[in-house]
């Protein structure tokens, strides 16, 4: 905690930086007591210029905040809660190993709202072993009708050397099919949608207003600093991971990340932006891929953006693929 | 030395299975002959290339020269000719063989003797070469000399008694072959003043010196200003050098003269004019006759070689003809296919050299290749009378055309130990082999002769083998000519599309087993596409087995972690990699080393 804090100070340079979001998370932050929280941004004011508006969140598990520590985040000036909750069916739950249950989470999201916090996100988990279609809609639903202002539904990833990922290889682990996690993603979108959230990214869905700044903050490229272990950074064109080395990224691969990133978003790659970055215009570098893909239906390449459609949001990895461009 | 007494030379090789120890003991007896210094000597002198010392095999036939002076006082000239150890250069072996007057047979203490091991020895022996056993790895705890000696005197019926007992690698004994090279090896003979008469066993070109021909005279005398001729391939110069092989370089010399080996060269700039087995002579005072046994070595195995990157054609060309340069008998000519573009149709002397031409072009010339599965030479007799000698399954004339069809077969001989006999002749069986006999080698011990088809033994007859009989049985074998067989054309179809590369010929029992496997490998080998791909295997227009790649639903990445995309990143690049790996037919994406699935379809 104090190194954390040290850290944090040890940032202080000529160059103020002027912070319009700041995102605690990663773990389980809200594990901190309030004390120890409040030195975190003791610090971080110290050394940082914080704008007025700002967005500021911090990443909460069910069952494991009080009254009295949301009314110290209240102090700090946190102004957005992200609750974990996956699903609020508890044997998927205890499936994704999970130590709360559905009730846990419905308290927790009670106290938030008594403590004042108008920005709240839940996360949610499709694709999860023994999860069917009807369950996941009874999780959507039952969230939405909570009426948070902001939901993130992930499509459940096994990640090499997880434990899912040793049962995926024994045979052991029964994912829903690639055509029912599909058909869970399809719904996802449409149902929210007849509750006012809308799909702004792969991933995320929100209230007209609500959109996650912090996060939209990446798919923009926008500079950020992370501090903590592993924490990625975007400065000055360079990209840096605590402990490794910082890598300054050439103008090539920018355009690729302004592809590859900027295509997650619902309203994709800004073709004037484009220019006044580059220089150059996005059809003459991205021309012929271009119009493969909106041939395929994958993208639609209009006169101000380009964005994918649904058939090119569930390949994306395919699509995105094809916008790094060959060496020189 | 300046005059060399025929005496006091004596021309040898070694011969030994795989494994039984040739290359170390080569090593010794340079070392032990004291020619080189320590750090000249690289682990294994005779195998100057990498890629043959990975592999543990050497491939060209090369010779070395060193001096040993013996426990009569007297010094000696030993030259080593060094012989290729596989079935596929069996006729590079015989030419070196036919420039010794002896050979040293090394046997491996625990193995004993092994199919390759007396297929050499009769070569030999059919050489008239005098058969000096030598037992090695007697170090070994395995090791039962004596039961070897014994198998050396009933299996091949030469006295080794006396074999010395070595390691050759400790060095044990090393000295008891060397004085036997002395005293059981002739000396050769011929005369100095007989027109010129000189065997090729090798040649080798350099950037320097053109073509050097490695050869041994077995009458006269040749010298710088010689004019000499190849009398089969009729080339004719003028000899610009000659010398003995040092330790891994070229010792110019005065003159070579009846008994010796060395090199010439005589700025010739192919090495297809110098054909192993040729007879050099002196053009304006010929020999009689040129020697016998010189055959033109024609490739058994055909495949198609295409850059991955169709840019890199002409790369590919000059590749193929620098290793042409030292290769006679490699052949190429271009050719086109609808799916791999335009590439070559090379030949082979078979599979392991087919991959060692394949790992060189990719290793040396940084190739990115793509290859279509191998196959033999057939002879299609047409309805019109005319035969043609087909190497690429896409020029096969209509069905109808066609009278009928020969492949090329093989006389194989399989030594192997009684328990595995039974799983062996399974074996032979599944590849259409054609029992001829079998005899018993000793007690335990039997050679089973088989003819077999070359075009089911090509892939991986080799390892069916070792792993039939637990890696007991070995194997050689020799041309025998062509048999009438019931051919087809197998195709395979890609989303209703021929894929030429994919096709080939095989027997018409087979083709709907492997068309199943062809389909089911390629059904595992293709990615999923935007659409569904339809996988069919075909004979003409019947289709007889068919699997189907379904369509690509979802790849997506749900989150990237706190704004770190390094991961995302690689996912990303990875993928475009994997892409530039495809060869795009109508509207599918097939990844290359699809294109060799036929080799691998026994895998399971």
């Amino acid at each position: 905690m104090e190194d954390l804090c040290h850290l944090i100070r040890e940032q202080k340079t000529s160059k103020t930086h002027a912070l319009s979001t700041i995102f605690v998370g990663g773990g389980t932050p809200s594990l901190l007591t309030a004390q120890e929280i409040s030195s975190i941004f003791a610090a971080i004011r110290e050394t940082f210029e914080v704008v007025r508006s700002g967005e500021i969140t911090i990443e909460v598990n069910p069952g494991t905040v009080s009254k009295e520590l949301l009314a110290c985040y209240q102090e700090l000036g946190i102004n957005r809660l992200s609750i974990g909750l996956q699903s609020t069916n508890d044997d998927e739950l205890k499936t994704l190993g999970r130590i709360h249950t559905y009730q846990d989470f419905l308290e927790t999201y009670e106290s938030c709202k008594e403590a004042g916090f108008k920005n709240v996100n839940v996360d949610l988990m499709f694709g999860i072993p023994g999860q069917t279609v009807s369950s996941w809609e009874r999780s959507l639903r039952q969230i939405a009708e909570l009426d948070p202002q902001h939901i993130s539904a992930y499509s459940l990833i096994v990640e090499e050397g997880t434990k899912f990922s040793l049962m995926e290889q024994k045979g052991e682990l029964i994912l829903p099919s690639e055509d029912v996690e599909r058909e869970m993603y399809k719904l996802t979108k449409n149902l929210l949608l007849e509750y006012g959230f809308h799909r702004y990214e792969i991933s995320n869905y929100a209230k007209a207003g609500y959109e996650c700044r912090h996060n939209l903050g990446y798919w923009q490229r926008k500079e950020y600093l992370g501090l903590g272990y592993q924490a990625a950074s975007l400065i000055d064109e360079t990209r840096f991971t605590t402990g490794g080395e910082p890598v300054v990224l050439s103008v090539k691969e920018q355009m690729e990340e302004t592809m590859f990133l900027g295509l997650r978003m619902s309203c994709g790659v800004d073709k004037e932006a484009f220019f006044k970055k580059y220089g150059c215009t996005l059809d003459s570098v991205y021309g012929k891929v271009l119009e493969e893909f909106a041939q395929k239906e994958l993208l639609i390449n209009g006169n101000e953006k380009v964005y994918l459609t649904e058939k090119g949001l569930d390949l994306s990895n395919y699509v995105m693929s094809e916008f790094l461009l060959e060496d020189e | 030395m300046a005059y060399i007494d025929q005496k006091h030379i004596r021309n040898f090789c070694i011969i030994a299975h795989i494994d039984h120890g040739k290359s170390t003991l080569a090593d010794r007896i340079i070392e032990q002959t004291g020619l080189l210094t320590d750090r000249e000597m690289q682990s294994q002198v005779l195998d100057n290339m990498d890629l043959e010392r990975e592999r543990g095999i050497t491939i060209k036939a090369q010779a070395v020269r060193t001096v040993y002076k013996a426990k009569d006082g007297e010094e000696y000239i030993f030259n080593l000719i060094d012989t290729p150890g596989h079935v596929d250069f069996n006729y590079e072996v015989s030419r070196s063989l036919a420039a010794c007057d002896g050979a040293i047979l090394v046997v491996d203490a625990a193995q004993g003797v092994e199919a390759q091991t007396l297929a050499n020895v009769y070569l030999a022996l059919d050489h008239d070469l005098d058969v000096v056993p030598v037992i090695n790895k007697v170090d070994l705890p395995s090791a039962e000399p004596e039961r070897v000696i014994e198998e050396i005197e009933d299996v091949i019926g030469i006295e080794a008694e006396d074999a010395p007992l070595i390691s050759a690698k400790t060095g044990l004994n090393v000295d008891q072959v060397l004085e036997q090279i002395v005293k059981k090896i002739p000396a050769p003979k011929g005369s100095k003043e007989e027109p010129l008469q000189a065997l090729i066993f090798d040649s080798l070109y350099d950037a320097y010196k053109g073509v050097i021909v490695f050869c041994r005279i077995m009458e006269g005398t040749v010298k710088k200003g010689t004019p000499i001729k190849m009398m089969a391939t009729g080339a004719n110069a003028e000899v610009v050098e000659v010398g003995y092989f040092g330790a891994g370089q070229f010792i110019q010399a005065e003159e070579l003269s009846a008994g010796m080996v060395g090199y010439i060269t005589a700025s010739l700039k192919n090495v297809k004019d110098t054909q192993v087995g040729d007879t050099i002579t002196n053009a304006q005072r010929p020999c009689e006759k040129p020697l016998p046994g010189y055959k033109k070595v024609n490739p058994m195995v055909y495949c198609g070689m295409y850059p991955a990157d169709g840019a890199k054609y002409q790369d590919l060309r000059d590749a193929l003809e620098k290793l042409q340069l030292n290769d006679a008998a490699l052949q190429f000519e271009p050719e086109t296919s609808i799916a791999l573009g335009f590439g070559f149709r090379c030949g082979f002397l078979g599979l392991l050299h087919l991959e060692i031409i394949q790992e060189r072009l990719e290793r040396e010339y940084n190739l990115d290749l793509v290859t279509t599965a191998p196959g033999v030479v057939y002879r299609v007799y047409k309805t019109s009378g005319e035969m043609i000698e087909l190497t690429n399954p896409s020029n096969l004339p209509e069905p109808t055309a066609i009278d009928y069809m020969e492949e090329p077969v093989v006389k194989a001989e399989i030594m192997v130990t009684s328990e595995f006999i039974g799983a062996i002749m399974d074996l032979c069986q599944e590849r259409r082999g054609v029992y001829e006999g079998m005899e018993y080698i000793e007690e335990k011990r039997a050679v089973l002769r088989y003819t077999l088809p070359l075009n089911e033994i090509i892939y991986d007859f080799f390892d069916a083998l070792k792993s039939r009989s637990r890696g007991y049985a070995s194997f050689d074998y020799e041309m025998s000519g062509y048999q009438k067989s019931e051919l087809v054309k197998l195709d395979m179809l890609i989303n209703k599309e021929e894929v030429d590369a994919l096709s080939f010929i095989l027997h018409a029992d087979t083709a709907y087993e492997r068309g199943r496997k062809m389909c089911e490998k390629l059904k595992e080998e293709i990615p999923r596409q935007l659409f569904e791909v339809p996988i069919q295997a075909a004979i003409g227009s019947k289709v007889i087995a068919r699997e189907t790649v379904r369509a690509m639903r979802k790849d997506v990445l749900a989150k990237c972690y706190g704004g770190d995309i390094s991961r995302k990143r690689k996912l990303l690049e990875k993928q475009k990699e994997g892409k530039k790996r495809m060869r795009q037919i109508g509207n599918v994406e097939i990844p290359q080393k699809a294109f060799m699935s036929v080799l691998k379809l026994d895998d399971n």
